[in-house]
């Protein structure tokens, strides 16, 4: 060990790659290259993750959406084509029987698949907008950001079917003026006054909804346009540990079963898997992380033979050197370990200058697509992949090294001092 | 100091086996000052080598200092040379990138001794081949003597037993080869072995012994009297 801190030792390496500087360069460009595109590409990679990531970032990513259409088979003696209708108490059936479920929430809309929006107004300003009846617990689905001081749906809200609203932050915009605080106000809803309550932060994570959506209790939804026990649809969220592909396939069956339908009619029930989707989306993005990883090492790998080749060159045109070094007493180890050393040393400077150069240009990417709406967020190359890639170039620099360091030692100091 | 009895050494070059050295007696005792004298193939050069353990021997033994010295590897041997010898070459053989003091300090460094100590050592012996000013400059900056004399310094630095050099003059002008000369005999004067190999008569007069071999066998071995280098300096 005390070799490798020995400051002849680097004087010794130093003295012999920088003998030749134009080659020893090219050389090092060589791993560098290597290394740069192997931090880039699984930089990029790991934004693009991030950055679908955090599109996904308020849903809950083993969740699913279950809706009534109509049935395509005859069963039980009903007929075919009839339009089924889900009811609050499928909630809890479905919670009794599937216990992978955590969370299922029961939703109403008005104004997105079918009705008009609900003509909203408020002094002089009006507009139309969907609204929604909610349980609180929606939001363990799907995450809604309020504002400062708002608050969304809660319990007692449900109970007392409270005329309570949560806004959106376009309605807000269009209903009310900027230095105005909507929280406490009220707004007339298809002709009933609701009080806001809070006015939610809308974040893009693709479906159906909205910036101008308002929330209401489900009852008093259910009031407003006497929808009875009638549901839209069931968002439920599956525990964690669940295969929320399962749990939707459990889903679909007990609904079936409850409204007395096929097994096997595949239409009678809508849903949707948005863990299905995440799956396929981070499935890509570790593929890419995966192809850029292989692709990065294979390109550090021909940098690294670059340099057992440059090396091997030198070792020859060193051989008298060599030699001498070994008639002044240089043991085989010793002459050995000058050649590995030398391999290690030129593969870690190049190595640490490409990562230093692929943080680079990958902070300067992400700076230039931070403004842009494109699914890149944060490009990070983590630290275990980082070290992982300078201890892969530690061993291929040795590997590569022993080529020349064998080809060095090999050579009888006799021959190598032999007079031309 | 160096015990040398029925050494024999043969080249196989093909399918024919050159036999280079024919039974060699031969002993040198501490602070001698020997010149091996021979035409080109006499086996002289080969001697050195194997007296230096830079070659093997096929028959016979060798006694360094007191060791035997037989089946060595090239970790051994590598120690060994380290331990017991100094190397002048004909062609300086000094490392073109590295100052005259490191060249010096270089087989300190593989006596694993300290970088301070080392660069104290070798600027002694720099001191003591005239050098001390020459400490910071290439080989490329130097003349031919003054490489061979750092080159002397250098097989001095590690304080061996016996000095081997092969030619030492080779390569110099007459000037310059006696004052290479004088240092050899100065160094011999403080009691230091010294072989010589050369092929040049007033060279080998500079000695204290001529060994004259001719077809691997030594065919006269006497003492002379010294020729003093300083009076052509």
């Amino acid at each position: 060990m005390r070799f490798l801190f020995d400051s002849n030792t680097w004087q010794e390496i130093f003295g012999s790659i920088g003998k030749n500087r134009t080659r020893t360069i090219i050389t090092v460009i060589g791993v560098l290259w290597g290394i740069f595109i192997y931090i880039v590409l699984s930089g990029a990679a790991k934004g693009l993750d991030n950055g679908f990531e955090k599109q996904f970032e308020n849903v809950a990513m083993n969740s699913m959406f279950a809706w009534a259409q109509s049935t395509s088979m005859p069963y039980k003696g009903f007929k075919t084509g009839r339009q089924l209708q889900l009811k609050l108490k499928d909630a809890s059936i479905l919670k009794n029987r599937i216990p992978e479920i955590e969370f299922i929430a029961p939703r109403n809309v008005k104004g997105v698949f079918g009705g008009s929006p609900a003509q909203t107004i408020r002094g002089g300003k009006s507009g139309s907008y969907a609204v929604y009846g909610d349980y609180p617990i929606s939001t363990k689905i799907a995450t809604k950001k309020i504002y400062d001081g708002g608050r969304f749906i809660n319990d007692e809200d449900i109970d007392l079917a409270r005329k309570i609203c949560v806004i959106g932050e376009r309605t807000q915009k269009e209903l009310f003026e900027s230095d105005e605080n909507p929280i406490g106000s009220y707004v007339r809803i298809d002709n009933v006054f609701f009080q806001v309550v809070g006015v939610h932060k809308f974040t893009p994570g693709g479906g159906f909804e909205s910036d101008s959506d308002i929330y209401i209790p489900f009852s008093t939804f259910k009031k407003l346009y006497n929808t009875g026990e009638n549901v839209g649809w069931f968002a439920i969220a599956a525990y964690d540990d669940a295969d929320v592909i399962k749990v939707e396939e459990n889903v679909k069956a007990v609904l079936k079963n409850i409204h007395n339908v096929n097994p096997k009619d595949e239409r009678a029930i809508g849903s949707f898997n948005l863990g299905e989707i995440f799956n396929r989306i981070v499935g890509f993005a570790k593929g890419l992380t995966f192809m850029s990883l292989i692709v990065g090492v294979a390109t550090i790998l021909a940098g690294v033979i670059g340099i057992g080749n440059i090396l091997l060159i030198s070792v020859k045109e060193r051989t008298k050197e060599l030699g001498v070094r070994r008639a002044l007493g240089a043991t085989p180890r010793e002459v050995r370990s000058l050649i590995i050393l030398e391999s290690v040393f030129l593969t870690m400077i190049a190595g640490v200058m490409g990562i230093i150069l692929g943080a680079g240009v990958l902070s300067i990417i992400n700076k230039m697509t931070a403004e842009l709406d494109f699914p890149y967020a944060n490009p990070t190359v983590p630290i275990p992949y980082v070290l992982g890639a300078l201890a892969i170039m530690v061993v291929l620099g040795t590997l590569i090294g022993l080529i020349p360091a064998q080809r060095a030692v090999s050579i009888k100091p006799i021959d190598a001092l032999r007079e031309e | 100091m160096i015990e040398i009895k029925n050494l024999h050494k043969s080249y196989k070059m093909g399918s024919n086996s050159l036999h280079v050295l024919k039974g060699i007696n031969f002993s040198v005792g501490d602070g001698e000052l020997v010149a091996i004298m021979g035409s080109s193939g006499s086996g002289k050069s080969t001697l050195l080598n194997i007296l230096g353990m830079l070659d093997v021997l096929d028959e016979g033994s060798y006694t360094l200092d007191g060791v035997p010295i037989k089946n060595l590897n090239e970790t051994k041997a590598a120690q060994y040379r380290n331990k017991f010898l100094g190397f002048v070459f004909q062609s300086f053989n000094l490392i073109n990138y590295k100052s005259a003091m490191e060249n010096v300090a270089l087989p300190l460094y593989y006596q694993k001794v300290g970088r301070k100590e080392r660069q104290e050592k070798a600027l002694k012996y720099l001191e003591q081949v005239g050098l001390r000013e020459w400490a910071d400059h290439l080989p490329s900056e130097l003349s031919g003597g003054q490489k061979q004399r750092v080159a002397i310094a250098r097989a001095m630095a590690a304080e061996p037993k016996v000095l081997l050099a092969d030619e030492p003059t080779g390569a110099l002008d007459s000037k310059t080869s006696y004052e290479v000369m004088d240092l050899i005999q100065k160094i011999n004067d403080a009691g230091n072995t010294i072989l010589i190999v050369t092929h040049e008569p007033d060279i080998a007069d500079m000695c204290k012994r001529i060994v004259h071999l001719k077809d691997g066998v030594i065919v006269e071995d006497k003492k002379v009297t010294q020729v003093r280098a300083s009076q052509y300096v």
